[in-house]
């Protein structure tokens, strides 16, 4: 056993790497949540994500047009979602589920042609002379573009939600969707253009990993991040920053538990490769002390007649 | 488009299911761990299948089922080709070894190939490749060519095939460097190229500079790219696609001949349980093209080695050995038993040097 063998610096920026999926997909979900609606479906657009993205990625050429596919197909599968629910009052948890399986299934089909092949790399945003500085120039400044938007993501979430209009209209749709509606606001529109944010977010983490992560296609490849991200957004009492803290959790224990391994730690392979799971479900329990609670109509069906 | 493919897979399908009993051509069936498209193991094995297709043209009809889960799954597959009127059916992964002999039970008149396992029956032969020929080449090039020392081995299961492999490489790179030092994660699957992935990038982080392993996906090679200065090895098949990056050789599956020759023997009516267990004199094991990359007198000496092992001059585990624990395995001189009491078929300790424990 060498614990001297790991090196905090790249342990730190691979956890940034790590969370980076996750993060994405939590956070768009959480303005789904907000909403006060619950899609069960993030897995399901993730992997979507993932092929549409890495699809358009090898026609194209160009990355950057592949996360914007991947973020277009996430989008797209979460229209579907918002049909059901929104249009034709499904209930929610059964319609996520089937999305889940809906996109399993889809990408799969989408992917035949396209398992083993390599794209394109996408480009480190090396910024000069920041990238330099010990330790920090390598955990913060030497990744790609995504891990930045990423964060900017849950910057912009945040103060939307806090200080913008939008973010108390979405905000008072969630908490209370009748009152929202006597006040003149269109709850079903409102909430169909969260659903699809909560659906491009998806599309992107996904892509995350089949672009840059991996960067490869494989049936079943985010193999349960959107549940991750869907945990992530309870394990956060709704609240954007904590989303960003939780997906850094679980990240750097994802990584942490390889580079133990690695490293020759004489601790059972199962039980390493369990615990970020594991860990994931002790928080979970600890924060339910917690007393921020889920918004007021998560989950209930609105319809203007009732 | 693809959903042409698609939809010609399927019409294939159900014109087998149809004519299963009309006509007198030999029905060879696959059952697949992986994509045939996976770049590797499954690839290979799929090239073995093509193989037998242009060898016998209309005399023969192949399917194959892609990734197929190792348990309950395969039984209901191999289940399946058998009633399909299957005569042939290969089973191409460790894991299928149980499922294979209890589907085997129940169709007599079917015969079975079980690749890499070690339970044999009337109708169920099984058949290997001596990996660990190769891997005796690459963990000389690996002992030469590491500058930090440090070679890092991605395992998937914990079963002999893969413990001989890390045994045979850290062998010979220790030969040739007294200070090199192993690695080893294991990944416990066979293809995820997530997990490959993280794997290798984890190993590189902590200093490995070569990366050996034993899962079937490019995506460790992807990983050894990106990060710049690391060398890697093609795993089951050549892999060529990484030759102007880390790449540096590779171990190359070939199991087209062996297929060939089974299928002839059932035409023939010769066919009978064996065990087959071939390396790279008898060509079922094949070394890659050994890159630029690798300095002259390195490749020299690789070369060399293949050639002492093809021609049975040399042998991989030659004495003397200890075990992980200093206890005495080999003496001088003294070569490895194929079946024995710490024979080679059923290999579950490490050689002395290597640090850390083999998972149960």
């Amino acid at each position: 056993m060498d614990l001297s063998a790991i090196n905090p610096a790249l342990l730190l920026a691979s956890l940034l790497v790590a969370a980076t999926p996750i993060m994405i997909a939590g956070i768009g979900e959480l303005v789904v949540e907000r909403a006060g609606v619950l899609n069960l479906g993030v897995e399901g657009m993730m992997i979507t994500g993932a092929i549409c993205g890495f699809m358009a990625t090898i026609i194209t050429g160009s990355p950057a047009l592949g996360f914007l596919f991947a973020a277009l197909g996430g989008a797209a599968l979460s229209l579907l979602f918002a049909l059901l629910t929104q249009v034709a009052l499904a209930n929610q948890v059964a319609s996520g589920l089937a999305l889940t399986l809906f996109g399993l299934g889809l990408s799969s089909l989408l992917g035949q042609g396209y398992v083993g092949l390599k794209p394109p790399s996408s480009p480190k945003l090396d910024i000069p002379l920041l990238s330099d500085i010990p330790f920090f120039g390598t955990v913060l400044f030497s990744h790609d573009i995504i891990v930045y938007l990423g964060i900017a993501l849950v910057a912009a979430v945040w103060a939307t939600l806090k200080y913008t209009r939008v973010g108390l209209v979405l905000r008072a749709v969630g908490e209370n969707h009748d009152a929202a509606h006597a006040l003149g606001y269109k709850v079903v529109r409102i909430r169909v253009l969260a659903i699809m944010f909560g659906g491009a977010c998806a599309g992107l983490g996904g892509a995350y990993i089949s672009l840059i992560r991996v960067p490869q296609w494989t049936e079943g490849m985010t193999a349960g991040a959107g549940w991750i991200a869907l945990a992530l957004v309870v394990f956060a009492s709704w609240k954007p920053w904590r989303v960003l803290l939780g997906a850094w959790l679980f990240g750097g224990i994802t990584v942490l538990q390889l580079n133990l391994q690695a490293a020759g730690v004489s601790i059972p392979v199962e039980i390493l490769s369990m615990s970020p799971y594991i860990i994931t479900i002790v928080v979970l329990v600890i924060m339910s002390a917690d007393k921020s609670r889920a918004p007021a109509s998560l989950g209930r069906i609105f319809h203007a007649s009732s | 488009m693809k959903l042409t493919n698609l939809l010609a897979t399927a019409a294939v399908a159900l014109g087998l299911a149809t004519s299963a009993f009309a006509d007198d051509k030999t029905k060879v069936g696959f059952v697949f761990v992986g994509p045939v498209g996976d770049g590797g193991w499954t690839y290979e094995h799929n090239k073995g299948r093509l193989a037998v297709e242009a060898e016998f043209g209309d005399k023969v009809e192949t399917t194959f089922v892609e990734n197929v889960p190792e348990g309950a799954d395969a039984e209901r597959v191999m289940t399946q080709m058998a009633l399909q009127g299957a005569d042939l059916i290969f089973t191409t992964s460790f894991g299928y070894m149980d499922p294979t002999i209890n589907v085997a039970k129940k169709f007599p008149d079917v015969k079975f190939e079980h690749a890499t396992g070690y339970k044999q029956a009337d109708n169920v032969s099984v058949y290997s490749a001596r990996f660990y020929e190769g891997r005796a080449i690459e963990g000389h090039i690996a002992g030469k060519m590491t500058k930090s020392n440090i070679v890092g081995y991605i395992g998937s299961f914990p079963i002999p095939e893969v413990i001989r492999g890390i045994n045979s490489a850290y062998i010979h790179a220790k030969k040739v460097n007294p200070d090199v030092e192993f690695k080893i994660v294991w990944a416990f699957t066979w293809f995820d190229p997530a997990k490959e992935a993280d794997a290798a990038k984890v190993l590189i982080e902590q200093g490995a500079d070569v990366i050996l392993q034993h899962t079937d996906s490019t995506a460790p090679l992807a990983a050894a790219e990106a990060a710049g200065n690391v060398i890697g090895f093609g795993q089951a098949s050549d892999m060529s696609e990484f030759k102007d990056g880390p790449r540096v050789s590779s171990i190359i599956d070939d199991w087209a001949p062996y297929y060939i020759s089974r299928v002839k023997a059932v035409m023939d009516g010769t066919w009978e349980s064996k065990s087959t267990w071939d390396g790279i004199g008898a060509g079922m094991v094949g070394i890659g093209d050994i890159t630029d990359k690798v300095p002259a007198d390195v490749k020299a000496e690789a070369l060399a080695m293949k050639a002492a092992l093809a021609d049975g001059s040399y042998h991989a585990f030659t004495g003397p050995l200890n075990k992980q624990d200093g206890s005495v395995w080999l003496k001088e001189g003294e070569t490895a038993q194929d079946y024995s009491d710490d024979g080679l078929a059923g290999m579950n300790f490490f050689v002395e040097g290597i640090v850390g424990d083999i998972p149960e």
